[in-house]
């Protein structure tokens, strides 16, 4: 790989936007920005993987994020013993026995020879396995929502570290996404587009309003943290003595070297996915998916089996979403059901890559680093911007007190402007493809 | 055993809601569904654009009532009705200009389509909430009531009673003239026809004389106007939030995939099917078998399939089983 000086000045310059935050604004926001940024460009990977590779187009990244977040409360969080002991056992048999009727009604369909008796022994399938689940989990649910609903009143975790949460929520919503990949490939390209759409949806009502796995909207906090916390590291001797030597307060220093382990962490994971994705897409695989993706048809009289091979990008690209979100709830430390909205979940993440440079693992990491930073110093920027143009009107005029509440909004507007600016004059985006 | 009171009681809760809804979902489906046959993509757009011309909407209507000016007993909002189109309109053939008609020029994949219309998505998304902000507004006035539960109890002499709401009414009456407006539009006149030949196979249509540009301007027009009496009717009948707009977007295109892209009617049939079964699943059926049923027999759970909060999870279910078993819809639209 030869050196490419204009890939590194975009980096540099990031990194200097970034410094500078740091040291105009504040180390903190700094580096939560650069927490999210790394995220984000996990995130990015994996929608890249997906439209970059193989150009499938995912419209539900934010379901599959939450999905991996579930992930972070299952593992960490400590079991409920009482919530076991109400309905831990019905739920488990309410769920396995829902699992168990789908996979009856594709069997009797896939089974039986077509015609009138198939269809009534479908339908009679469906009702018997419906009716029975409903009337050994419901129950179960409700007494499971019963124990102490103000702090708990759902299953709780199995109290395992929470960095091992990530490879499940990896899991997580690579299994969800062979689902829908199942359903959805193989048809028009805008299918999976929403069916994903979908999904995504479908996941967030699922934690908003499955209490006994998720505390729905009561959120999930205290979800035990990956690095210690900046009360105990402000006790500790070294701490106060770097505290004194860069001339930060304790709790600031607690709470940057805090961060600061987090990044570590997070950069860690995006150094190994950016190495295995590098190997991927240049390996005699992402050749193929390469080639897939620029001539189905080529492709497919070549003998490559196109529509498995899209189920395999799909997954393994929602997969990383999934592990993102996993990471995301750890940082937060806590699991917001309500917080999960199409915008900032979904459709940033592809402005992300096409900025970046879909088809480009480094351009979607930059992309991520760049958006995200944007997004989170378009709010001030915006609101600035609205101070500006109506300057001119009087501080109580309406019109200026109204553009000014909703100044947020304007980065909105942005983002889309940037989608669009870069789609039409640079399609390949900033680091294009190889 | 009461038949006649189960029947009213159904008609209360899910048929009259279910045809409001449905006629709601076929007017944002049918848009979908001419913006597919014609320009040969999935519009992302359309809910953020449809909340974009009910804001313009809502501030008309504002701005009559402020001036004094109602419409008597009808609601306000159908004489900013115009307004709203036209903004709608031009705000659509400004983004076709300056966004899709590059990408028609060049061919570009459908794909690349979908993605510009992402980015008009968050363009709208944030104008819409620049003018109107992200919260709930309502916008209804004039009568609430065709008739109330009360007057039709008192009719009927029945226990159970039904309610016409006039937002109800008005949107099932505005969207059947829309429609039938729409199909005498698309088979009786010119333009409609050229429109329908160019849905059918572009090369045939351009060599017959066809200008492309004129088609494409009266599908945004069209499918403008329906946005936006789509998008009122539903704001008069439920209440405005960009938000929820924005999610019925999966309605619509269950709707219009469930009926086969680019089909006309396919897109109301299947808004129908979508709106009947999203009620019909959610709604507790319990009083409605206690009617039907011997006292002895009554149920003792609430007889609903799912709660409310999964209504999404029906529409995909609608949506899934179409792509399972029939991918290109009931009515066979353009393509698998």
């Amino acid at each position: 790989m030869s050196i490419n000086f204009r890939n590194i000045a975009l980096f540099g310059a990031m990194a200097l936007a970034l410094i500078l935050t740091g040291m105009f604004q504040s180390w903190t926001l700094s580096l939560t920005i650069i927490n999210m940024c790394l995220i984000s460009a996990i995130m990015a990977l994996g929608v890249n993987i997906q439209w970059g590779y193989a150009g499938l187009f995912n419209v539900g990244v934010m379901g599959f994020t939450a999905f991996g977040g579930l992930a972070a409360v299952l593992i960490a969080m400590p079991p409920v013993s009482e919530a076991w002991a109400a309905g831990g056992f019905g739920v488990l048999l309410g769920l396995m026995l829902g699992a168990a009727s789908i996979l009856a009604a594709i069997m009797v369909w896939q089974r039986m020879p077509p015609g009138k008796a198939r269809v009534l022994a479908l339908i009679a399938v469906l009702v018997l396995g419906y009716t029975l689940t409903r009337l050994i989990f419901a129950p179960a649910a409700t007494a499971i929502m019963r124990v102490n609903p103000a702090t708990e009143g759902y299953l709780g975790g199995l109290g395992l570290p929470v960095v091992l949460s990530w490879p499940v929520g990896a899991l997580f919503a690579a299994g969800l996404a062979w689902m829908v990949g199942k359903i959805a490939l193989g048809l028009r390209s805008d299918y999976l587009a929403i069916a994903t759409l979908g999904i995504s949806e479908i996941v967030i009502a699922v934690l908003k309003f499955e209490g006994w796995l998720s505390r729905g909207v009561n959120n999930v906090s205290g979800i035990p943290r990956a690095v210690p916390r900046p009360v105990e590291l402000q006790t500790r001797d070294w701490v106060q003595d770097l505290a004194t030597r860069f001339g930060f307060s304790n709790a600031e220093m607690a709470s940057i070297l805090e961060k600061l382990g987090y990044a570590f962490l997070f950069m860690l994971v995006l150094a190994v996915l950016i190495w295995l994705s590098e190997k991927a897409l240049n390996s005699p695989w992402g050749r193929m998916m390469r080639a897939i993706r620029d001539n189905e048809t080529a492709a497919r009289a070549m003998g490559k089996d196109v529509t498995r091979r899209h189920l395999m990008v799909f997954v393994l690209g929602s997969g990383v979403c999934g592990l993102a979100g996993a990471m995301m709830v750890t940082l937060d430390g806590q699991l917001t059901p309500g917080s999960y909205e199409p915008l900032r979940y979904t459709f940033l993440i592809w402005v992300m890559v096409i900025v970046g440079g879909s088809g480009n693992n480094w351009g979607a990491v930059l992309g991520g680093f760049i958006i995200w930073f944007l997004w989170v110093q378009a709010e001030p920027a915006g609101r600035w911007f609205m101070d500006m143009i109506t300057s001119g009107l009087a501080s109580d005029s309406l019109l200026r007190t109204h553009l000014m509440t909703q100044a947020a909004h304007t980065r909105l507007i942005m983002m889309g402007l940037a989608l669009l600016l870069m789609l039409r004059f640079a399609p390949r985006g900033l680091i294009p493809e190889r | 055993m009461d038949p006649l009171n189960a029947i009213v009681l159904l008609a209360n809760f899910v048929i009259v809601p279910a045809l409001a809804y449905g006629s709601q979902l076929a007017l944002g489906a049918l848009g979908i569904t001419l913006i597919y046959g014609i320009l040969r993509f999935s519009h992302f757009a359309h809910g953020d654009i449809m909340a974009f011309g009910t804001a313009i909407v809502i501030m008309t209507t504002w701005g009559l009532q402020g001036a004094g000016i109602t419409f008597g007993v009808l609601p306000t909002a159908l004489l900013a009705l115009p307004v709203g189109i036209a903004a709608t309109i031009l705000y659509l053939l400004a983004a076709d200009r300056t966004v899709y008609r590059f990408y028609r020029k060049v061919r570009a994949k459908p794909m690349i389509f979908v993605m510009a219309s992402l980015g008009v998505m968050f363009v709208t998304n944030g104008i819409t909430r620049l003018i109107i902000g992200p919260g709930e507004q309502r916008f209804d006035d004039g009568t609430r009531f065709v008739f109330s539960v009360r007057d039709f109890r008192e009719w009927s002499g029945l226990a159970e009673g039904l309610a016409l709401r006039s937002a109800q009414a008005l949107t099932i009456i505005v969207a059947l003239i829309a429609m039938v407006l729409l199909f005498w539009f698309l088979n009786r006149t010119r333009a409609g026809k050229s429109m329908r030949a160019y849905s059918d196979n572009e090369d045939l249509a351009l060599l017959s004389g066809i200008n492309p540009e004129r088609v494409v301007i009266i599908t945004w027009a069209i499918a403008g106007t329906l946005m936006v009496l789509a998008g009122t009717l539903y704001g008069l009948d439920k209440s405005f939030r960009p938000f929820t707009y924005f999610q019925l977007l999966l309605p619509f295109f269950a709707a219009a995939i469930l009926g086969g892209l680019g089909n006309p009617l396919g897109a109301i049939v299947g808004a129908y099917v979508v709106a009947f079964s999203e009620m019909g699943i959610t709604y507790a059926w319990r009083r409605f078998f206690q009617h039907l049923l011997p006292d002895d027999w009554a149920p003792a759970g609430l007889m609903q399939l799912l709660p409310v909060d999964y209504k999404f999870a029906v529409t995909f279910a609608i949506l899934v089983l179409v792509l399972i078993f029939r991918p290109t819809g009931i009515f066979r639209g353009k393509s698998i």
